[in-house]
């Protein structure tokens, strides 16, 4: 019998899990700056409804999106565990307003589905794939930051 | 006694000097008679004078001394003020401003003398003036290079003179190198170096300069004044290598009346070429300036600096506290709010630091426009607003040459001459306007004049000629595209060239540079009526006046430029006019605008009487209705970011005390 080398190069990427409601969601680590605790944010008149407003982030002005109302989700009061991922695409800043921030998880090519849900009302557009975790039993939504952003913003 | 600890400061009060005496003389031209500003010349000219002294300037120090002199005739009235005298103690201004330049790049002052200059400074006061000037023109024609004897220029031969009686040996040195001499200029060096040891080196043919470059064959003749004698002279040179033969030759000055080699206007284009030249450069390039940029810091900023610095320390201990007693986490959280609660404002406030009025660009634009307005036989009228506007300091170094650009550029092409201004009707005098401003996040700058516009069709066609776009194409282009034409790379629509302006830099240039620092420039123009250029440069750290007012539960700032006053209305005063509602105000009727609708705020009760804020736009009044007025304060214009720029009633925002975060209205687009 003939035994075949085969270099697997699996690449892995790290994912930031947050939590909007019941459903976990996953941004590339790469695209997070940081994780800030809920702070005053300034209404933006006239802005898309899913902006918050802008904060001050260590002197810098930066727009705040708010992810329920991104997704057409019931709004939820800020809390303790309330979160701003603040993230940078390209060279612009947008912070991200999530219910928790959970962990940091390690997912392989492998590991990530490509989604085919044929349903007109669900917009895949801005989802990357999705991520099956602990051994297969759950799984996160991985979101293409940038689409999201731009397709909101531009 | 070493100086260069001073020479940043020399530097720095010598340009700002400078800049004083040039705006005092641009007064004096106007109010000759005035001697509080004979005084204050007097008195400047006197400071610059000893501090280049102190610093060891010689040559500067004794071309100062000569326009003091100047001055010092004109306060006890032995001599009038005329254009040439102003013109005569401009040039030796601009001369001064070399001597800086080269001091800054280099960190000695050169080996210019300017002897022209102070010639025809002393010969104004020798009460000659004009008259010498048609003979000395003939006279200059033959310069003093020449194989045999160098001719020395006057300012050598007054050392010559003074030698001789104090019995000293002036002699001429020629000097032949060795052909197979490698390093020729370094051979120079030395035999000046030997030179200085025993004596002066007082003139050289070629210049010295030159000899340092390496620009002349094998020999080169220097004239010496020393206490030695000819023989010891010749033992030092003969005994570096590669000397080939050393002639010596003694020179005497006749006392006679002095002979001017040159006059006031062959000096001014001296001056004018100077920097063109095309051996400056390479010496730059050489020469690592000796001058670092520098920001002159109102004293409240720092102080302001100051404080923040003291807050920090404060944060710093209470968070060693924290560690110290392992207390609450409540204050922990608290201190580090604290902490960058201070860490922003320090961030502005070094920001701050960085600001520079306009003003030190502006400044010298009066000097420039009397200049051009002589060159060119035009009355020029120059107004500028807006000195105080605040620039990065950055942006500052490089808008000066686009704007001195367009305002040479405005002088000649825009306005036309009195004769033709005359007319049409026009006023005798034209016009030129620079204005600076803050409109939003950018600063703009306008140069507006009053003469003839641009001739679009003239433009077009000049297109189509020079290929730059088909008369297909360019039958199509809107106003807007063809004005946009005359940034293209050498586009120009005056064939003539003038000293002014069209040497060959257009306004791509101006262009390139402005974009360069993410402006932009646009141009408008009405036929027969002038031109309008308007630069804009954006701002990501501008700072204005505000006033902060409160909407609802929200903060808002509006731009201090902007308003023109605050009332307060009664409800009942409000009338409607086409369904709008407006106020009457010392005759004057006023729209309201509600700005809680607008920016849609929940709009509180009405009370019997509103705050309205009056705001103004070019000659359009509007009343805005607030809640609250918080006050008056500086902020730091911050962007939005590329997100939100679509939002046009917001200018960006600022950061408040407390760190949160207030828009700021954009009044132009409000109205």
């Amino acid at each position: 019998m003939e035994w075949m080398i085969v270099e697997t190069s699996v690449s892995t990427k790290q994912y930031v899990i947050l939590q909007l409601g019941e459903e976990s969601y996953g941004v590339d680590i790469q695209s997070v700056q940081g994780i800030e605790k809920i702070v005053t944010v300034a209404r933006v008149p006239q802005a898309p409804a899913c902006i918050e407003g802008v904060m001050n982030l260590r002197g810098e002005i930066i727009p705040v999106m708010n992810l329920r109302k991104r997704f057409s989700l019931k709004q939820k009061e800020h809390d303790e565990d309330t979160r701003i991922i603040i993230t940078r695409i390209e060279d612009s800043q947008v912070g991200l307003i999530v219910d928790e921030v959970n962990e940091v998880i390690e997912l392989d090519d492998e590991e990530i589905e490509n989604v085919q849900i044929i349903d007109n009302n669900v917009d895949l557009e801005y989802i990357a794939g999705v991520g099956k975790i602990k051994d297969g039993t759950s799984v996160v939504t991985l979101l293409d930051l940038k689409t999201l952003i731009e397709d909101t913003l531009l | 006694m070493d100086t260069s600890q001073y020479m940043q400061m020399f530097i720095e009060e010598s340009e700002d000097n400078l800049q004083r005496l040039n705006e005092n003389l641009l007064e004096l031209e106007n109010s000759p008679g005035d001697l509080n500003i004979l005084n204050e010349i007097f008195r400047i000219a006197h400071t610059l004078k000893g501090m280049a002294g102190t610093m060891g300037f010689t040559k500067m120090q004794k071309l100062t001394h000569n326009a003091e002199n100047i001055l010092s005739e004109l306060r006890t009235g032995e001599i009038k003020v005329s254009t040439e005298l102003i013109d005569i103690l401009f040039n030796s201004l601009d001369a001064l401003e070399n001597y800086v330049d080269e001091i800054i790049r280099t960190g000695s002052e050169g080996h210019e003398d300017y002897t022209h200059l102070i010639e025809s400074l002393n010969e104004i006061l020798e009460g000659k003036g004009q008259e010498a000037e048609t003979q000395d023109k003939a006279a200059a024609a033959k310069e003093p290079i020449s194989t045999g004897e160098i001719t020395l220029p006057e300012a050598q031969k007054n050392v010559v003179r003074e030698a001789q009686r104090q019995a000293l040996n002036v002699y001429q040195i020629h000097i032949s190198l060795s052909p197979n001499c490698v390093l020729k200029s370094a051979r120079a060096f030395i035999i000046f170096r030997e030179l200085e040891s025993i004596g002066e080196i007082i003139h050289a043919v070629p210049p010295v300069e030159d000899i340092e470059d390496e620009k002349f064959d094998l020999d080169f003749d220097l004239v010496v004044v020393t206490s030695h004698m000819e023989d010891e002279i010749k033992d030092i040179l003969m005994g570096v290598a590669e000397v080939d033969t050393v002639n010596i030759s003694r020179v005497s000055v006749e006392d006679k009346v002095i002979e001017s080699v040159d006059a006031a206007a062959p000096a001014i284009e001296e001056i004018h070429q100077e920097p063109d030249q095309d051996e400056k450069p390479k010496t730059q390039s050489k020469i690592r300036p000796v001058a670092s940029k520098t920001v002159r810091v109102d004293i409240d900023r720092l102080d302001a600096l100051m404080n923040l610095v003291s807050e920090l320390i404060i944060v710093k201990t209470q968070l060693e506290g924290i560690g110290a007693s392992e207390a609450e986490d409540i204050s922990y959280g608290e201190s580090i709010e604290y902490l960058e609660r201070v860490t922003t404002s320090l961030h502005d406030a070094v920001m701050k630091v960085r600001m520079v009025p306009v003003e030190i660009v502006f400044n010298r634009f009066p000097r420039m426009i009397r200049d051009v307005s002589r060159d060119l036989g035009k009355e020029i009228n120059l107004i500028m607003s807006g000195e105080e506007t605040e620039l990065d300091r950055t942006v500052i170094d490089e808008i000066g040459d686009p704007l001195i650009h367009l305002l040479r550029n405005a002088a000649d092409h825009g306005l036309e001459t009195t004769e033709e201004r005359l007319a049409i009707g026009k006023t005798r005098e034209g016009t030129i306007e620079l204005k600076a401003y803050q409109d939003g996040n950018n600063v703009v700058i306008e140069v507006t004049d009053d003469g003839k516009g641009i001739d679009i069709e003239k433009i077009k066609q000049s297109a189509i000629e020079k290929n730059v776009v088909s008369r297909e194409i360019a039958s199509k282009m809107s106003e807007k595209e063809i004005l946009d034409l005359l940034f293209r790379p050498s586009f120009t629509t005056t064939k003539e060239i003038t000293n002014v302006s069209g040497r060959g830099v257009g306004l791509d240039v101006v262009k390139s540079k402005i974009t360069n620092l993410g402006g932009h420039i646009e141009v408008e123009t009405k036929l027969g009526k002038g031109s309008n250029f308007i630069v804009r440069l954006p701002l990501t750290l501008a700072i204005i006046q505000a006033l902060m007012v409160q909407l609802g539960d929200e903060t808002y700032a509006i731009p201090l430029s902007n308003i023109q006053n605050i009332e307060d209305i009664k409800v009942s005063d409000i009338q409607y006019v086409q369904n709008q509602e407006v106020i009457l105000l010392r005759n004057e009727v006023i729209p309201i605008i509600r700005l809680h609708e607008i920016l849609g705020v929940e709009r509180q009760e009405d009370k019997e009487t509103l705050m309205v804020v009056i705001v103004q736009k070019g000659d359009k009044q509007v009343g805005f209705v607030i809640d609250d007025l918080i006050g008056q304060q500086e902020i730091v214009i911050k962007s939005l970011g590329k997100y939100l720029s679509g939002i046009k009633m917001i200018a960006g925002a600022t950061i408040l005390g407390n760190g949160e975060v207030a828009l700021i209205l954009d009044i132009n687009t409000l109205i």
